[in-house]
């Protein structure tokens, strides 16, 4: 094999070339010059210049997330790597796949407290899947090659590499992504047959099962969603899915109950309880999800299939575990079960619908817009009816009300559609992500479903989606409250609204206007559908103020500490003394 | 349920616990790790630890193959049978972590620790010092007029017992290396070095 020899900086860019990447969030600084001097040089990968590192790791989250490609990153040493821990942080939770190479003082002056100099693999340690500080430029490029082997196989991560400056300048061998040593790292994707074979058989005989699926469905990619729809179909069971799956079985498929949890529907989180058998694909047993975990379910076997053999019986013990792929496993149990005669027990599952449909009669999530005061939901509503039709929908959000909202009320109906920060909760999080969706897409809709608040804690970003033109749609609920923190301080803080809301918005309008992008406000209910169709009209970035109800809560919801069929319906729910002691420690 | 051909509770089909999950009894563990000798591993594995609350009783940790580059780990750690199953499965995870072996169920294992003790005194104390490392079959690796450095190996047990013995008769430092250990018998295809 040719051995080429190059500096550096040059085998990052060619690294990562070799690896098919066209888009690189970054902020530059010292200790990365020599690797921009070698992204200034060439065309082939594409550079976006985010206003602050934190929104580099999100629209690199976005842009993984959109197309099941790893976002990558490159920043700075110092202050670039340490701005880019939030990111990471809820990459690792959200199992995103994300290479982000940062620089780092030269390696003479490691340990000297030097100009920009932190600890980056020991900060990132904790929140990285894993991470490499490379010493000798000859093992540059195999380490970045490892580092997009590892996070790409087994459950998708971030991962860190750490060059200083003075490997970038020197020169090594170069080695291709086919020569690297990728090392050890090969988690098994197939599953255990035998237990394989008893879920089939657990298919043949429940009476009230239920699928519960997970980000893990859409991480498996294409395939898996397609395999999980088949047997969902085939099966005729209900399913139902976490916030990080939506949009892997579509909305509008004739089993979907709609996403359970905390805030999901009532039916779903029903059906969850009372099942007999709980086919959990891809999800986590999040506690967001399973709510007093002695009370979880409490009739049920359980299957897990999950790549990760350290998410099974963590929270919640299962009968059949299933460590793998979820794509090889769903091909072999789709096999197993077709060649066993593809049976169920028919009258029982109808039987299980028909008590569905009770539930479902309870339309948990109804409310009534009257007067020109916008609710919140009938905002997300209207803009789910106006944009639903549309070929290429992205939907990114902020965390909180909004969120929880959009996921209600918004079908997704294909996986990778679908942009939230889930484990880690991180306001901030949706309009840099919108910005990733749309440099991988740039003919789609991308809509960011956004709270003020949040959309405020990234809104330099602003500065990116103008630059780049990126004809992102921020679409922000105003209730000019942290409408979430405030709805908890009500039930379980006595109403006192400690530091939930802000006396000193800026005009968004205006905002957006500073920016040289679109502002919007709408503040009367009659004016939301056009207010709407402007947005979605603009061909640029456009800033929606949509004023809201201040004091909407977000129903359903199972107060923290009660089981799934201890839920608080909307409107007049008697939220008095929901909480419990001992669910009010609980977060 | 009846319906279902599966206990509740059931690990029949697991390959991973085969005891009741609600035992909840807490449990101490000797767990030997093969790792990459490579730069912040031994971080890795601690960090592990403290970020997700487990406990380590004792820690070793040396290279054990020079030429590629492995160390192996043991490590000592106390939990429930839920938490241990945990620790397993998360060390298992860590990218240049080889295996994870569970000492403790994996059939038995040879325990050994290392310990030097510094004992000071003169006359009676002094002669007794020694007639009981006589007995525990310390080795004298040191001496003056005035004091002994006794190194002794076993189980932490043994140390533990030595160690109250030569409290009073002057024990003035205690090093200790923490547990090392090895399963018994011969080496299965899983459990050589590699």
């Amino acid at each position: 094999m040719e051995q080429e020899q190059m500096t550096g900086a040059s085998m990052v860019v060619r690294a990562l070339q070799d690896q098919g990447v066209d888009v690189v969030f970054g902020y530059p600084g010292g200790a990365v010059l020599p690797i921009y001097d070698e992204v200034f040089q060439q065309n082939r990968i594409r550079h976006v210049l985010v206003r602050h590192e934190q929104g580099a790791v999100h629209a690199a989250e976005g842009y993984a997330r959109s197309t099941g490609r790893p976002g990558v990153v490159l920043v700075t040493s110092g202050p670039g790597a340490t701005n880019a821990v939030t990111g990471l942080t809820d990459a690792l939770m959200d199992s995103v796949p994300i290479v982000l190479l940062s620089g780092q003082v030269p390696t003479f002056m490691i340990g000297n407290d030097a100009f920009q100099e932190a600890d980056t693999v020991g900060i990132t340690r904790p929140c990285t899947k894993h991470n490499w500080l490379v010493k000798e430029t000859d093992r540059l490029a195999s380490t970045i090659h490892e580092a997009f082997h590892v996070a790409m196989n087994g459950r998708p991560g971030p991962v860190l590499v750490d060059i200083p400056k003075d490997v970038q300048f020197a020169s090594g061998t170069y080695v291709g992504p086919e020569a690297a040593q990728t090392g050890h790292y090969a988690p098994k994707v197939k599953g255990d047959i035998e237990v394989i074979t008893s879920l089939a058989e657990a298919i043949e005989t429940a009476r009230r099962p239920i699928f519960y699926t997970g980000g893990g469905v859409i991480n498996s990619g294409d395939r898996a969603c397609e395999l999980l729809r088949r047997l969902v179909d085939k099966t005729g069971f209900p399913v139902t899915s976490t916030l990080m799956g939506l949009g892997a079985y579509p909305a509008n498929g004739q089993n979907w109950l709609g996403m359970l949890g905390m805030h999901g529907l009532y039916e779903a989180n029903l059906a969850m309880h009372d099942c007999d058998l709980m086919i959990n694909v891809g999800a986590r047993f999040d506690d967001r999800i399973t709510g007093r975990v002695q009370d979880f379910s409490p009739d049920s076997v359980k299957a897990h299939i999950d790549i990760d053999p350290s998410s099974i019986n963590k929270v919640i013990h299962v009968e059949l575990p299933i460590i793998g792929d979820v794509g090889h496993v769903l091909e072999d149990l789709l096999k197993v079960w077709n060649s066993r005669g593809a049976t169920t027990d028919a009258p029982a599952i109808k039987e299980w619908w028909e008590r569905i449909n009770e539930w479902r009669k309870v339309d948990c999530l109804k409310f009534e817009q009257t007067g020109s005061t916008i609710r919140p939901q009938h905002a997300i509503q209207r803009l789910e009816a106006l944009t639903k039709d549309h070929p290429d929908r992205y939907i990114c959000t902020e965390v909180g009300q909004h969120q929880m909202w959009a996921a209600q009320y918004m079908g997704m109906n294909d996986p990778k559609r679908w942009m939230t920060s889930g484990g880690l909760g991180t306001m901030g999080y949706g309009f840099p992500s919108s910005i990733g969706v749309q440099m991988a897409h740039p003919d789609a809709l991308v809509i960011n479903v956004a709270g003020e608040a949040s959309w405020l804690m990234n809104m330099q970003e602003m500065g990116t989606a103008v630059q780049y033109r990126l004809p992102v749609k921020q679409f922000i609920l105003n209730n000019e409250r942290l409408g979430m923190v405030r709805q908890w301080q009500e039930l379980l803080h006595g109403e006192r609204y400690s530091h939930s809301w802000s006396e000193a918005l800026p005009d968004f309008v205006k905002l957006a206007d500073a920016f040289g992008a679109k502002g919007i406000m709408i503040d009367d209910a009659a004016d939301l559908d056009d207010g709407i169709k402007e947005m979605l009209a603009h061909d640029g970035p456009v800033v929606v103020d949509c004023v809201v109800e201040k004091h909407e809560n977000c129903f359903p919801m199972i107060p923290s500490g009660e089981p799934h069929n201890k839920m608080l319906l909307g409107e007049n729910a008697d939220t008095g003394n929901a909480i419990k002691e001992g669910g009010a420690v609980l977060v | 349920m009846s319906q279902l051909n599966i206990k509740k509770g059931s690990s029949s089909h697991s390959a991973y616990d085969l005891r009741d999950y609600h035992e909840q009894g807490m449990e101490r563990h000797t767990l030997a790790l093969i790792v990459d000798n490579e730069a912040g591993v031994l971080a890795r594995v601690i960090g592990l630890f403290s970020g997700r609350g487990y406990n380590i009783e004792s820690l070793t940790v040396a290279e054990i193959d020079h030429t590629g580059h492995r160390s192996r780990i043991t490590v000592v750690t106390t939990g429930t049978p839920s938490v241990i199953e945990q620790i397993k499965a998360q060390l298992g995870r860590v990218v240049p972590v080889h295996d994870v072996h569970d000492l403790t169920t994996e059939g038995v294992a040879v325990e050994r620790e290392l310990a030097l003790f510094r004992v000071v005194g003169r006359g009676d104390v002094r002669v007794e010092a020694l007639r009981l490392a006589d007995i525990f079959r310390a080795q004298v690796v040191d001496s003056t007029l005035d004091s002994f450095v006794f190194e002794v190996t076993g189980t932490s047990r043994k140390i533990d017992a030595f160690a109250d013995l030569m409290r009073p008769l002057g024990l003035e430092e205690l090093a200790r290396t923490g547990v090392v250990a090895l399963a018994r018998g011969e080496i299965d295809a899983e459990g050589g070095l590699t």
